[in-house]
C-alpha cells in the first residue's frame, strides 16, 4: 500500500518520509506545509505553502491567473487563485478570506502546519497575447489576488507592453489589498488608481465604484488588453465599458467563480454552458462566454 | 448503424437453448465476475446479484408512463421481456459513495492512504442499448478527458458485458430518436436475442468467446436471424415518444429566457430523482467525513445533482437560486452543452427520468415546447 506521511513539524527541521504516491491520481492531493502567514486587509491573510516533497516543489510550474486546491484535512477543499510571481521564494503564496467552513478553520492555521495542496488548475491570464498592447487591470476586492501576479509579469517585463493601467476598488480603504506595494508599482511604469466605495477619515484618494474609472484614462481599442477580475457585478460592469469603448470582445478576459470540488473537469459543479470554469477557465475570453457571462442564475 | 442483420461484424452468433444462460452465469461467477442483471425487489425490476437464472425477473414486465411504473404478470415466460428499471449500471461503475482516500492523524503526523479496495469484475447480463451508449457516454467522462479518473477506470475495464437486444418497449422510451437504440451495435461482449426457446448470442470479442467456450450452442440459422432483427425492429415501430434532436443545441441556448422554464419550476419538486436514475449524470460531490474519535478521516465522493440547491453554491452567493434555474441547467446541459463537452448528447433515450420524476415531467415534453414556441 503507498502512503504519505506529513509530519507535524516548523520548517526548519522538517523530516518528512518521501512521498510515494500514486502519481496518476488526480484526487489525491499532496503533503504541504505553510510556512508563512502575513495578515493583510481584516478577514483576509497571505498564505506561503511549500510542498513537502522537494521534487515536486521543483517540478511546479504555473501560469498567472492558475489556482491550487487547499486542503485541509478532515475538512474539506476550497479552489484558491495563485497571488505570487515565480521569484517570490520558495513556495506559493495565496491570499484567502476566511469566510467558509475550510477558510476559516485556515486562519487558525500557524506556520509550520501541515496542509494538503494540490496543482496547478485551469487556464490563465494571456500574458502572451498582450505584448506589445496596452494592458488595462480592473480589480475589485480579493479579486486582485489572481491579478498581482500579472502586475508582477507586466513589471518584470515592462518593456514588452504598451501603456499598463491598473484600476482598484475596495469596499474602504482598511479593505484595499495589497496597498503597500501600489506605490512601488506606480514608480515602476503601472498607472495605478485606486477607488473605495466609502472613504474614513483619513482618506484622501478617490470615492466611487470602479467602473467609473473608466472616464479618468484614455483607451486606445485598437490596442488595448483587459484582464478583470472581483465580484461578478464589478466585472459586468467593467466588460461593459470595455465594449462601450470598442475593446473587442477577445480582448477582454475575465476571472470567474464557480462551486468547485473536484479542479479536474469531473465533479460537474463549475460548469458555465458548454465551460467547465475549472479546467476550460476559470480565465475566459469574452467572445467566448458572451452569451452566458452575466446570464442571471446559470 | 441500425442495420438488421443480426451478426456482430467481428464475431459469431450462435444458438443456445434458454436454460443454457444458466450455465453461462455460473460459469461467470465460476470465473471470477460477480454478476449483476435484473431482479425483482421492491415492487420494481432493479439490478442486483444474479445468481441463478431464477433470479431474473422471468414472466414479468413492467407498465411505465410518466411519473407510473408498475409491475405486471406476462402471458409468456420471457426472461427479459420489459425496459429499463429505475437502476442502472452507473452504481457499479461510479457507485453512489466511494471512499477515495482516508487519513490517519496521529499525534504529529497524519497519514494519507489511497483506497486500494479490490475492485471487483463485473459481469452486466441485460445491458440494453440506452445503457451501452450510456456507459460509453461515462467512458467520454471519466476516462477520455484531461485528467482519467482511476476509480472509475478500474471498474470499468474489469467489466464484462452482456447486453440483451429489447424485445419491448415501456412507453417512457425514446431511444429510436435519439440515435442509441434498440438494437446493440457496439459496446458489449456478447449480446442476445431473446427467441421463443432460444437466445440468439453474437459473440462480439474475445472475452464474450471465453465465456461461451465449451456451452453447448450451434450455428443460428437464416431463418433465426431473420426472426431476432425482426423482434428489435417490432421494438422499434413500438416506441411512442420521441425527442427531436435536430440543432437542439442551439435552439435550447437561444431560449434560455423562455416562459416554459418559468412553467416547468412550478411542477418541478427539485427532487434530483432524475439525476440519481439518469444513466449518465455524473455530478459528485468530494467530501471530508471525519470520524467521531477525530482520528481519522475519509475523503468520499458521493452522488450529486445540479437540483440540490447546494450545488452551485460559491462564497459569493447561490449561483442558482430557484428551481427555474435548476432544471434549465440540467436540462441545457443533457441536451445541449453535453454535446459541446463531449461530442454528443447527454441523453440516451432511457425514459428513467420520465418515469421517475415524481410529478411526470417529461424531458420530450418539454424540449419539444421549447422548439414550438420558440424565442
Amino acid at each position: 500500500m503507498t502512503m504519505t506521511t506529513m509530519q507535524s513539524t516548523s520548517t526548519a527541521d522538517r523530516t518528512v518520509r518521501r512521498a510515494v504516491l500514486p502519481d496518476d491520481d488526480p484526487f489525491l492531493p499532496r503533503p504541504a506545509f505553510v510556512t508563512e502567514i502575513r495578515g493583510e486587509t481584516p478577514g483576509i491573510a497571505t498564505y506561503r505553502i511549500e510542498f513537502a516533497d522537494p521534487d515536486r516543489a521543483a517540478q511546479y510550474e504555473y501560469e498567472p491567473g492558475q489556482f491550487n486546491m487547499l486542503w485541509m484535512p478532515g475538512i474539506g477543499e476550497v479552489p484558491i487563485s495563485i497571488a505570487s510571481a515565480r521569484d517570490e521564494g520558495p513556495g506559493i503564496l495565496h491570499t484567502i478570506r476566511a469566510t467558509g467552513r475550510v477558510t476559516n478553520a485556515m486562519a487558525k492555521l500557524k506556520p509550520g502546519s501541515p496542509i494538503g495542496m494540490r496543482g496547478p488548475y485551469g487556464r490563465g491570464w494571456p500574458l502572451k497575447q498582450a505584448e506589445g498592447r496596452d494592458v488595462l487591470v480592473v480589480s475589485g476586492g480579493l479579486g486582485l489576488a489572481p491579478l498581482r501576479p500579472v502586475v508582477l509579469a507586466l513589471l518584470a517585463n515592462r518593456d514588452r507592453y504598451g501603456k499598463v493601467v491598473l484600476m482598484h476598488g475596495a469596499r474602504t480603504p482598511k479593505d484595499l489589498l495589497y496597498d503597500y506595494e501600489y506605490e512601488s508599482w506606480g514608480k515602476h511604469g503601472i498607472e495605478t488608481l485606486i477607488t473605495v466605495d466609502r472613504g474614513d477619515v483619513a482618506w484622501r484618494g478617490r470615492v466611487g465604484v470602479v467602473p467609473v474609472l473608466f472616464n479618468r484614462i484614455s483607451i486606445d481599442p485598437v490596442r488595448t488588453l483587459m484582464m478583470t477580475c472581483g465580484p461578478e457585478v464589478l466585472m459586468r460592469f467593467a466588460v461593459a465599458e470595455a465594449v462601450a469603448r470598442e475593446i473587442p470582445e477577445g480582448w477582454i478576459y475575465y476571472s470567474l467563480e464557480r462551486n468547485m470540488h473536484c479542479a479536474i473537469g469531473l465533479c460537474g459543479h463549475c460548469q458555465l454552458g458548454p465551460d467547465f470554469v475549472c479546467k476550460d477557465g476559470p480565465v475566459f475570453d469574452h467572445s467566448q462566454t458572451a452569451r452566458f457571462f452575466s446570464r442571471e442564475h446559470f | 448503424m441500425n442495420s438488421s442483420a443480426g451478426i456482430a461484424p467481428t464475431g459469431e452468433t450462435v444458438v443456445i437453448e434458454k436454460p443454457v444462460l444458466g450455465a453461462i452465469i455460473d460459469r461467470l461467477w465460476r470465473d471470477g465476475y460477480t454478476v449483476v442483471g435484473p431482479t425483482l425487489a421492491e415492487s420494481a425490476i432493479v439490478i442486483d446479484q444474479v445468481r441463478a437464472i431464477d433470479d431474473l425477473p422471468i414472466g414479468w414486465t413492467d407498465e411505465q408512463e410518466a411519473g407510473m411504473y408498475r409491475l405486471r404478470r406476462r402471458e409468456d415466460r420471457a426472461y427479459f421481456g420489459y425496459a429499463v428499471g429505475p437502476h442502472s449500471w452507473k452504481q457499479y461503475l461510479f457507485p453512489p459513495k466511494t471512499t477515495l482516500y482516508s487519513i490517519e492523524f496521529h499525534a504529529d503526523a497524519m497519514t494519507v492512504k489511497p483506497n486500494v479496495d479490490p475492485v471487483p469484475s463485473y459481469a452486466f447480463l441485460g445491458v440494453r442499448s440506452c445503457d451501452l451508449h450510456a456507459i460509453e457516454i461515462q467512458d467520454r467522462v471519466f476516462l477520455h478527458g484531461p485528467y482519467v479518473d482511476r476509480h472509475y477506470q478500474a471498474r470499468r475495464e474489469k467489466a464484462l458485458i452482456i447486453a440483451v437486444h429489447c424485445a419491448v418497449a415501456a412507453s417512457t422510451c425514446f431511444c429510436a430518436s435519439m440515435g442509441t437504440g434498440p438494437r446493440s451495435v457496439r459496446g458489449f461482449d456478447l449480446a442476445l436475442t431473446e427467441l421463443e426457446g432460444e437466445f440468439l448470442v453474437e459473440i462480439a470479442t474475445p472475452r464474450g468467446a471465453a465465456i461461451c467456450d465449451g456451452i453447448p450452442s450451434r450455428a443460428a440459422t437464416g431463418y433465426e436471424l431473420g426472426a431476432a432483427a425482426r423482434i428489435v425492429d417490432k421494438t422499434r415501430d413500438s416506441m411512442k415518444r420521441s425527442l427531436n434532436t435536430n440543432g437542439l443545441p442551439d435552439l435550447l441556448y437561444q431560449n434560455l429566457e423562455h416562459p416554459r422554464w418559468d412553467q416547468v419550476a412550478e411542477r418541478c419538486l427539485s427532487c434530483t430523482n432524475c439525476t440519481m436514475v439518469c444513466p449518465t449524470c455524473f455530478c459528485h460531490a468530494l467530501e471530508d467525513v471525519p470520524a467521531l474519535d477525530g482520528a481519522s478521516s475519509e475523503k468520499i465522493r458521493q452522488w450529486d445533482s445540479c437540483f440540490n440547491p447546494d450545488h452551485a453554491h460559491m462564497a459569493g452567493g447561490n449561483n442558482r437560486p430557484d428551481i427555474r434555474s435548476r432544471y434549465r441547467q440540467w436540462l441545457t446541459h443533457k441536451l445541449a452543452s453535453w454535446v459541446d463537452q463531449y461530442g454528443v448528447s447527454g441523453c440516451v433515450g432511457c425514459g428513467r427520468c420520465v418515469t421517475w420524476c415524481p410529478v411526470g415531467i417529461d424531458i420530450t415534453e418539454e424540449a419539444a415546447a421549447i422548439r414550438g414556441d420558440q424565442q
